[in-house]
């Protein structure tokens, strides 16, 4: 009964939220670079961050047997401003060699701007030169369908890029297809308030089927559930869905995307 | 529209059974929160473009069609195409879009 969190802030999380995790079978969980409910004021705010996700959060992982890896970016909140986007942008190239890092993310857009756009493909161009995965962010409520629509189109515009290594996360019911027909990876992410619910989740996996799919928490220092993927494991189990569907969405196509990097090694599993 | 592909695995009357009792509280908590915008005193224009994109989706609800789901979230969405000059100063989403 092991899962994998592909997507989920534990920076913003306690100890103690890793220990449940690990007793409800979490083994590997990927972090993407996010906003801090807060605008950093400097580029030198980014190096510290980026320090902690791929030295520091690690360790505490490994102290309840959870792989830890990561992702780095700069969040499209902050991408507003250009010229400070770039100059922290710029600290990215140093750290992708680092042990945990799986590529660049989470980018994509929030409120739809020119300045994001702007940001997320200079993002798309960065992990296009040094061969990274990307997981991309979609944004909320009114805004998803439109910029989940102006991320398909900036990724077809970069031949460079790779659908099949790309992950364009928090689908939903209006989004999974256009994610899914464009040849790309798709996650849902699992919210206690507003969003898409466990039931929803499973909803999709039978509308849409188990192909490249995943499901995540996106768990963070705002209302959200570290332990929202074994919630869904077990809604789907009520339904009466197989152990090897549950075991699908869950674990074996998180570990198919992210083993696309060779870094990503699940010991035992 | 084609037909959901039955892929739910649990048959009907479990469906029911196991969620009828969790989203009757659900409908009954719409019904409450639209009796209660009605009941509130008026404060501004007479009309709310997210009260009006609530009720276009009410509609779908009811229309006995499949995939009320996707249909609703596309009836609660922006459906402009061009990216918008600046985020600068603008807070959260509104959960629904200006027709
Ligand atoms: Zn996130």
């Amino acid at each position: 009964m092991t899962y994998i969190d592909p997507h989920i802030h534990m920076v913003s999380r306690t100890t103690d939220d890793y220990q449940r995790m690990a007793q409800a079978g979490c083994v590997a969980i990927t972090e993407p670079a996010f906003w801090a409910g807060f605008d950093r004021s400097s580029p030198q705010g980014f190096y510290d961050y980026f320090r902690q996700l791929t030295e520091s959060e690690p360790q505490r992982a490994a102290q309840y047997g959870i792989s830890h890896y990561t992702w780095l970016a700069i969040n499209p909140k902050e991408a507003e401003d250009p010229g400070f986007a770039r100059e922290a942008m710029s600290l990215i190239p140093e750290f992708l060699d680092k042990p945990n890092v799986l590529g660049i993310g989470e980018i994509g857009l929030n409120k739809n701007s020119r300045n994001e756009l702007e940001i997320f493909e200079a993002h798309l161009d960065l992990a296009a030169d040094r061969g990274q995965l990307i997981l991309v962010h979609t944004p909320h409520l009114e805004d998803k369908l439109k910029g989940t629509r102006l991320i398909i189109d900036a990724i077809r515009n970069n031949s460079a890029l790779d659908r099949n290594r790309i992950l364009i996360d928090h689908v939903e019911e209006h989004t999974a297809r256009l994610v899914l027909d464009g040849g790309f990876w798709a996650g849902m992410t699992l919210y206690p308030e507003t969003k898409c619910t466990p039931q929803r989740a499973a909803d999709i996996v039978e509308t849409y089927g188990t192909e490249r799919l995943w499901i995540n928490s996106a768990g963070d220092w705002g209302p959200s559930d570290p332990l929202a993927v074994p919630k869904a494991r077990l809604e789907m189990r009520r339904r009466g869905h197989r152990p090897e569907t549950i075991a699908r969405i869950t674990f074996d196509n998180p570990r198919s995307f992210l083993g696309q990097c060779p870094k990503f090694v699940l010991d035992g599993c | 529209m084609t037909a959901p592909e039955s892929t739910c695995p649990a048959p009907r009357s479990k469906v029911v059974e196991l969620y009828f009792l969790e989203h009757r509280a659900k409908l009954i908590d719409i019904a409450s929160f639209l009796d209660r915008v009605d009941r509130a005193p008026a404060d501004g224009p007479e009309t709310d473009f997210r009260i009006e994109a609530f009720h276009r989706a009410l509609a779908i609800l009811s229309d006995g069609r499949a995939e009320r789901a996707r249909r609703i979230l596309e009836a609660l969405s922006d459906h402009s195409t061009e990216p918008i000059d600046s985020a600068a100063g603008l807070k959260g989403a509104f959960g629904a879009s200006p027709e």
